[in-house]
């Protein structure tokens, strides 16, 4: 398949490099900036809920860092497979760069959830909950990716075996969440959850999208800065980046 | 085609039932793993009851990683994988029969031996059959998920437990649907849902599988 | 001219290992009927030259093509051309040697020839499992799928080896038969001087 030229400008990794090296400053800045308003409207400003006092105010965090460990497995994939096909070094190194901020942005929906589970269902860790359960088994294809790519001395291997098993675990994502969901209608566990209430009032909407967009900002910044660092491991004995670190010193 | 496809089944079973002890140790696997558990938990046929048909799904899924850990490795060893790598054959259809000969003589006997098992748990007589169902509606998925696994580890020196990290996450499903299976079939409930559910799965790994696992053949022999 | 880019072709061909280039801007073209000679020391990567060229691997940079396209995505009519026979026999030894004949038939399409046991002085271990076999019983045993292919291209990497004189000589014959019949070959060996023919390409690592 023939992919359009601007295409392969991002495969070049001297341009994506620079490229990367002038985001970070502005996707670090908006996403700090916004992680900051955002507390401190999420934290400060909306008053407590009626039902589930300070509590609740973990809805600011949880499902953004569950929404990002998604977004973190997709663009895992996607670039995993675009590297696979069109063999492409650097959308496997995106792909090596988005796998551990997913863990850990997985690690922190985890963590995120089972505090709020202890008041209010009485416990940290609810096997019942299909959200847990689903953040569980991700966390597990997160891990299971890394540890295959640690298992490879050989970097180029690592990168193709790694996409094959990303691209085999991003079409199981939804069969594994759809499964998860009627595993739990059927065994009927505790699904009260604020968290889904469908109408939720503007003065909580608008932190508790100030915070989406701050994560999603976030989990870009890292990428890009991931990314860089894995440009400079891959290319290390190339002229182009010898000159641009030099450069940078000087 | 069809001809090469039957051809790679024959040799691999011919193969198996030369090395009987290898289709042998993953069945004795799973009868000792059972076993363990009425020790570790309690003999109590109430309690067997609750817990034998996770258990039994449990343990079904760990002893066909035991089996179909290896699927590649000899053929990459002795070069014949290779060679059939360049002949006319297309590798999605060897792979795809190397593993319908190898779940025939892992696998089969491993969901025939099943029931009787269950028995051993206590669970009602009547859920037998649906197990047995279950698992062999659920086993192609699995037999594909586990190849997969041993084709992504075939450059490893050894596969061995990264095979289990990698595989068993993504089985969730089918343990999902396979117990639930169960679960219906003891309150004496239609079964039909998930046993569609896992043929579902199972036409989906068995059309989409084998492509996966060429590929990732193809990396592991270089 | 008219068979320019039906060959075997190899085109700014450059393979790293790891951090270490073993060669790079390798051209060639092999045409139909005839013979190229790899030579080399040991590690300068002839295996991986001929890996890549069977389509077993893919190299660093270039391409290897055979009739136009690539060679590690032919498609199904040209799929089965390229024989490569490498260090490995690709026997299973638990297989009588028949019944691997009767395999490599199955798979490539062709009759499995008992007489070509015969030639190669097999006849007598048709019904022995591979296992039980000496290292150049097993070595002749695997030159079988070279007839049994019939692939326009044969890869050979180091054919000689384990081999006694009359094997030896039953490589050259059937090389020279398959040249002679408008196939072509590529030899990585270390004794070039058995093999040299007129208009043999000479490829040095």
């Amino acid at each position: 398949m023939k992919l359009p030229r601007w295409f392969h400008l991002f495969g070049s990794p001297p341009f994506v490099y620079r490229l990367a090296g002038a985001l970070i400053p502005w996707l670090g800045g908006i996403a700090c900036t916004l992680l900051i308003v955002g507390a401190y409207w999420s934290l400060v400003v909306v008053p407590p809920d009626a039902v589930q006092g300070e509590v609740y105010r973990i809805l600011y965090i949880h499902p953004q860092t569950a929404y990002v460990s998604m977004m973190a497995y997709v663009v895992m994939a996607v670039t995993a497979g675009i590297g696979y096909i069109w063999r492409i070094k650097l959308a496997h190194a995106v792909a090596v760069s988005a796998a551990p901020i997913g863990a850990s942005f997985t690690a922190c929906a985890l963590v995120s959830g089972s505090l709020w589970g202890r008041p209010t269902w009485g416990t940290y860790w609810e096997w019942g909950d299909p959200r847990i359960m689903f953040e569980t088994l991700l966390l597990f294809l997160f891990l299971s990716y890394l540890a295959l790519r640690a298992a490879f001395e050989d970097r180029d291997k690592a990168d193709r075996v790694s996409a094959i098993l990303a691209v085999v675990g991003v079409v199981n994502v939804p069969i594994i969440h759809y499964s998860v969901l009627w595993w739990n209608t059927l065994h009927q566990g505790p699904t009260i959850s604020k968290l889904d209430s469908p109408s939720m009032a503007t003065e909580f909407l608008i932190p508790f999208l100030i915070m989406m967009a701050g994560f999603t900002f976030c989990f870009y910044w890292l990428l890009l800065s991931r990314l860089r660092a894995e440009i400079v491991e891959r290319e290390r004995d190339t002229r182009w980046l010898q000159d641009a670190l030099q450069g940078g010193r000087a | 085609m069809k001809r090469a496809f039957f051809a790679i089944l024959q040799r691999d079973l011919q193969i198996a039932f030369r090395r009987v002890s290898e289709i042998a140790n993953p069945l004795l696997f799973f009868i000792i793993v059972a076993s363990l558990f009425p020790l570790a938990v309690s003999p109590d046929s109430e309690h067997l009851r609750g817990i034998g048909g996770g258990v039994l799904w449990v343990v079904a899924l760990l002893s066909s990683l035991l089996a179909l850990e290896g699927l590649f490795r000899a053929d990459a060893e002795d070069g014949s994988l290779e060679q059939l790598m360049l002949s006319p054959v297309p590798l999605g259809v060897a792979v795809l029969a190397k593993v319908t000969a190898h779940w025939l003589v892992t696998i089969v006997p491993l969901v025939l031996l099943t029931p009787v098992l269950a028995l051993s748990f206590a669970l009602p007589v009547g859920v037998l059959p649906v197990m047995a169902f279950a698992l062999l509606l659920a086993t192609p998925t699995l037999s594909v998920l586990v190849a997969l696994g041993a084709a992504l580890t075939l450059g490893l020196r050894r596969g061995g437990a990264i095979v289990g990290l990698l595989v068993l996450p993504l089985t969730a499903p089918l343990l999902i649907f396979g117990t639930r299976a169960i679960d219906l079939g003891v309150y004496g409930e239609s079964v039909a849902a998930p046993l569609y559910l896992l043929a579902a799965l199972a036409a989906l790994a068995v059309s989409l599988g084998p492509v996966a696992i060429a590929a990732a053949l193809r990396v592991g022999v270089e | 001219m008219t068979n320019e880019g039906r060959g075997l072709r190899a085109e700014d061909v450059a393979i790293w290992r790891g951090d270490r280039c073993l060669f790079e801007s390798l051209n060639f073209e092999l045409r139909p009927g005839q013979l190229a000679l790899l030579v080399g020391p040991n590690g300068a990567g002839k295996t991986s030259l001929l890996r890549v060229l069977a389509g077993l691997a893919s190299p660093t940079v270039g391409r290897v093509s055979w009739q136009g396209t690539a060679v590690d995505a032919l498609p199904p009519e040209l799929r089965g051309a390229i024989a490569y026979r490498g260090h490995l026999d690709g026997l299973k030894k638990d297989l009588t040697v028949a019944e691997n004949l009767h395999f490599f038939a199955a798979i490539w399409g062709g009759t499995a020839d008992l007489s070509l046991l015969v030639e190669l002085k097999l006849e007598a271990q048709a019904h022995t499992r591979a296992r039980h076999l000496s290292a150049g019983q097993r070595r002749r045993a695997a030159l079988v799928s070279l007839r049994v292919a019939a692939s326009p291209v044969w890869i050979l990497d180091e054919p000689m080896t384990n081999l006694d004189a009359e094997g030896r000589a039953i490589v050259m014959r059937w090389l020279t038969e398959h040249l002679a019949s408008g196939g072509c070959a590529i030899v990585a060996t270390h004794q070039p001087k058995d093999f040299e023919r007129p208009g043999a390409l000479v490829i040095e690592l």
